[in-house]
This record gives structure tokens, sequence and C-alpha cells, in this order.
């Protein structure tokens, strides 16, 4: 086959895979948008057994099954709420793959150019910091590890500390060869350290940034190891996902009304002075026990049996509880009961990019009820009802008032806007930012404490009266 | 070397051309996006297979055995899973 051929075909396969992401553009297409990628990486994986003679035909087949049955089990049997995590500890699996290929063509021994050889240190580092990284994520993402952040003494220090290292190593591995198991083998140690280091300290509510940054990573890592063995194909689809991943990192950090480096040096923005606001905030205005009118259960269930138009807001509370089956429910029963009904999903809620989405979609949701949050504020002010559901900081208006906060500035959904709000959270504890809720203590606020999902039922239970 | 710099130009190249059109995705599909990039990404099984096709000493076909292993794990789940997510995306049935 000469190089034109292989050009074309290598060109087809980007199109089909970029022809894929195209098709993501709508919920209707996206199942085809899927297909159309998965076919491309199979085109590329046909397209190497064709081109190349394998010398260890057996190896290579039964890894290749042994994955792939591992993968599709795992992938059937998942729920849609460890979909984070299991999408993490994809990330290191990639991560993995690439710092092992790496390892592999370092220490061959073949003359490496210059460039070949930066790009397979890179593969290196950045893979095994993604996969440890990603390890911790998923670790936190499916509550094996604690979810808060983890400080170090010195942390800051001891990353620089590591970087420098490893820098160091890679350094001394370029001038002698001769040693270079051992250099690679330090590297991928160190770059493993490094991931841990990194990932330890972002936790809770920043988990969505840092699963779409290991994304960003991930094909990252593909990319440079596609530099190293000369695959063009690898480096197309590796920076496209680092494309991706740069893409959601961005939009997530946008929404948080925070900055990647922040994020990832554990700064937050001066606490004591912003605590100390947000107190008198909430000092203010008269705590809800003090003379409730009424049950505010009967209150709840009243408003919304009156309700014409109610706007949901989840969170991950939600998603904790369990309890989008009962809230889609309730949604049905207002809808049916000739109520408008929509839900406000904030771009950080859940634990990674657009996880909200996903769940209600799995409780039946059908995906037009779904609006982001730009296009649902200006409708806060015309609901009747707003349930939120397991969310709080991304419902605090603090965070356009209580300047100095680690909120402060953070685009909210404006549920404080609507004639009444039915806050169905465990408890009235700050949200993972630490700042007080004020919209809790707003006097159209009804508080319905407790398990979302049987919070709902109750409210369920009381509108069928 | 310009070889090299070519795979460095379709590098940028093929980074500008994912991010315009990914910038198109909604947000309501960001986690089947992440998902299948995610599958995407695990195209280093491409690299794997090539491992195999120079000779191998032993500690090379156990790393190149286990890199092949952990990407078609991942490509084969992230693309199983996400197609499992994008199935539940109705649009209204009413």
């Amino acid at each position: 086959m000469d190089n034109y051929t292989a050009l074309a075909i290598d060109l087809g396969i980007v199109l089909i895979l970029f022809a894929g992401i195209w098709l993501f553009r709508s919920p209707r297409s996206a199942r085809a948008g899927n297909l159309s990628a998965a076919l491309a990486i199979l085109c590329a994986l046909t397209a190497v057994f064709y081109r190349h003679e394998i010398l260890e035909p057996r190896i290579v087949l039964i890894t290749l099954a042994a994955g792939s049955l591992i993968g599709s089990i795992v992938a059937m049997r998942v729920t849609m709420l460890q979909i984070p995590s299991m999408v993490a500890f994809q990330h290191g699996a990639g991560g993995v793959a690439a710092f092992l290929i790496s390892t592999v063509e370092l220490t061959r021994g073949a003359e490496l150019a210059a460039v070949a050889h930066a790009s397979g240190l890179l593969g290196l580092v950045i893979g095994a910091a993604t996969f440890s990284g990603s390890m911790i994520a998923g670790g936190k993402l499916s509550n094996r590890i604690k979810q808060t952040p983890v400080f170090l003494p010195f942390h800051n220090g001891v990353l620089v500390l590591l970087a420098t290292a490893i820098i160091l190593l890679c350094a001394l591995s370029w001038n002698a060869p001769e040693y270079g198991a051992t250099y690679v083998a330090g590297v991928v140690i160190l770059s493993i350290v490094l991931g841990v280091v990194f990932s330890i300290r972002i936790g809770g509510a920043d988990m969505p940034v840092l699963i779409s940054f290991l994304n960003a990573t991930a094909g990252l890592a593909a990319a440079f190891c596609g530099i190293i063995i000369q695959n063009r194909l690898l480096i197309v689809c590796g920076a496209t996902v680092a494309a991706s991943g740069s893409i959601l990192t961005h939009v997530m950090c946008k929404a948080m009304n925070r900055n990647l480096a922040n994020i990832f040096t554990g700064i937050k923005q001066p606490q004591n002075r912003g605590a100390a606001a947000v107190s008198e905030a909430i000092a203010e205005p008269a705590p809800l026990d003090d003379a409730p009118p009424q049950d505010p259960w009967n209150t709840a269930i009243e408003a919304l049996r009156s309700a014409r138009f109610v706007i949901f807001v989840p969170g991950y509370g939600m998603a904790l509880a369990q309890a989008q089956f009962k809230v889609v429910e309730l949604s049905r029963m207002l809808e049916s009961g000739g109520a408008e009904v929509k839900f406000a999903i904030h771009p950080i809620a859940g634990r990674m990019p657009g996880h909200m989405n996903v769940l209600l979609a799995e409780a039946d949701l059908p995906y037009d009820r779904l609006v982001e949050m730009d296009a649902i504020n200006p409708e806060f002010a015309r609901a009747d009802s707003v349930v939120v559901v397991g969310a709080c900081d991304v419902v605090n208006p603090a965070a356009n008032t209580a300047e100095g906060t680690p909120i402060y500035g953070m685009p909210i959904l404006e549920a404080h806007k609507a004639r009444r709000v039915m806050v169905c959270n465990m408890d009235t504890r700050p949200g993972y930012s630490g700042v007080n809720n004020t919209l809790y203590a707003n006097p159209n606020t009804l508080l319905l404490l407790g398990n979302a999902a049987e919070t709902i039922e109750r409210l369920i239970e009381g509108l069928k009266k | 070397m310009t070889d090299l710099l070519i795979m460095l130009s379709v590098l940028f190249i093929s980074f500008i051309a994912g991010y315009a059109l990914i910038s198109k995705v909604p947000a309501l599909l960001h986690t089947p996006l992440m998902s299948m990039t995610n599958a995407i990404s695990a195209v280093t099984i491409l690299g794997g297979l090539l491992l195999f096709a120079v000779e191998t000493t032993a500690v090379e076909k156990v790393l190149g055995a286990l890199a092949v292993i952990m990407a078609a794990f991942n490509v084969v789940g992230g693309f199983v899973i996400t197609d499992r997510m994008v199935k539940m995306f109705k649009k209204n049935s009413k």
C-alpha cells in the first residue's frame, strides 16, 4: 500500500470520527454519533492489522478479547449514579495504556529523534499522572476514599519538588540512554506520586473540574504517544479529546467563577471576612422556626396543587438519595394537573459535567424539560413554585451579595425570585463552598428537610389526597 | 525530522478542529460527550498493537499486553456506556 492510499484511508477514518462528534450536537442524533466514533476506532484498528504484521497474534487477540469483555461487562452493569467514577477509572485506564506504550518505546534502544524522545517523555509523565490522578478521582467519586480535600503540609511545595525531580530525571535520561530503563521507571513512579498529590486536594463540588481536566490530559497523553510511534490517527484522536476536555474544564470553571489555577493550587478566596459578612446577612431575617404560620408540608402541597408553573432545581443531593425517579413522578403529576414544569440545570450540579441530565433522562424525563441556566433564569420570576432537590450552592443568593466569600460572583439559578421556594435538602448546612445559604432564610422559602426521596414521596402522597 | 514537524502540525490542527466541533455540543450531552471522548482517547490501543509489530522481549510482552487490555477495556467500555446513556435521552413521547 503506498503512502497516498494510507493517507486517504486515515483521512477517511478521521472524517468518520469528526462526523460522530458532529452528530453529538443534538440528543436525537447522539446515538448515531457515538456509533460513528466507535466505527472510526474499529476502522483504525483494522487498518493496523492490515498494514503491519503482528508478530504475537495470540497475545494480541487474547488481550484484546479480555479487555473488551471486561469493558462491556462493567459498562452494562454500572448504574447512572456510578457514571462519574466509572468515567474517572476509564481515564485512568487510558493513562496506563499511554505510559506503558511510551515506556516500551523509550526503552527499546531505538534511535529516537529529539521531538519523538520529548513526546515519549511527555506521554510517560502525563499518562502516569493521569492514571494515578484518575484513580484518586474515581475513588473519591465512588466513595471509596473520603470526598473531602486532603491537604498535606507544604502541599504546593511538594508539587513543585516532584515536578522539578521529574524534569531533572527526564533531562538525565536524555544524556544517558544506556540507563534509559532506570530513569524511565523513576519518571513513572514520580509522576504517579505527582498525580496522587495533585488530586487528593480537590474534592466535592470541584470534582467536575478535575474529571474534565483528566479527560483533557488522557487525550494529551494519547496524542504524545502518537508522536513517538509516528501514528497520525493516534495524534488526531488524542488532540480531539484534549480539546474536548479543555472545553469542559473551561465551562466548569466559568460556571463556578473560579480560575483553574486557584482550584489546582488550593487557593480559596479569603474566607474569614466573607464568613463574617454572610453570618450577618443570615442573622437579619427572622429564623423560620420563630413563628411558622402553619405546617410547611401542607403549605407546600397546597402551593404545588395550585401552581401553574413549577421549576425543579436538582443537585447532587438528588443523586445521592436516588430521588430522580420520585422527582420525575412528581413532575408528571403536576403536568397531568395542567401545570407547566421545567428543570433548571446548573452546569456544575452533580459530580461531572451534565450529570443531572443523565440521571433525569434515566428516570424517563423528556429532555426538552431540561433547561440550561442562562435560558431558565429569566423564567424564575414567573414561576409559582420552585422545588430545590438536593442543591445548595447553585441557588445561594449570597453568590450575588456576599463579597469575599468563595462563591461570590458565581452565576446561580435565581430560585429566590420565584413566588414560593421549597427546599427538599437533607439539612440546612452550607454546601461545598461552606457559605451559608441565604435562600433558606427567605420568608417565601419552605424547608422540607430530610432524605429527598422520602420528602418527594410525601409531597406526592399529599397531592393524591 | 520533517515527519515529526508534520506530526506536530497534525496535533495542532486536530486540536483546533476538535475544539470547533465540540463547542457545538450542548451542555445537555456533556456527560455522554466526556464518556465518548474518553473511549476515543483509548486509540492508544493502536500503539499497544504496534508494539507487537517488531520483536519483543519478555518484559515488553507483559507491558504491551497490559497496555492492550487497559486500552481495550477503555475503548469498549466507553462506547458501550455512552450508548446506554444517549439511548435514554428521549423527546416527549406524548
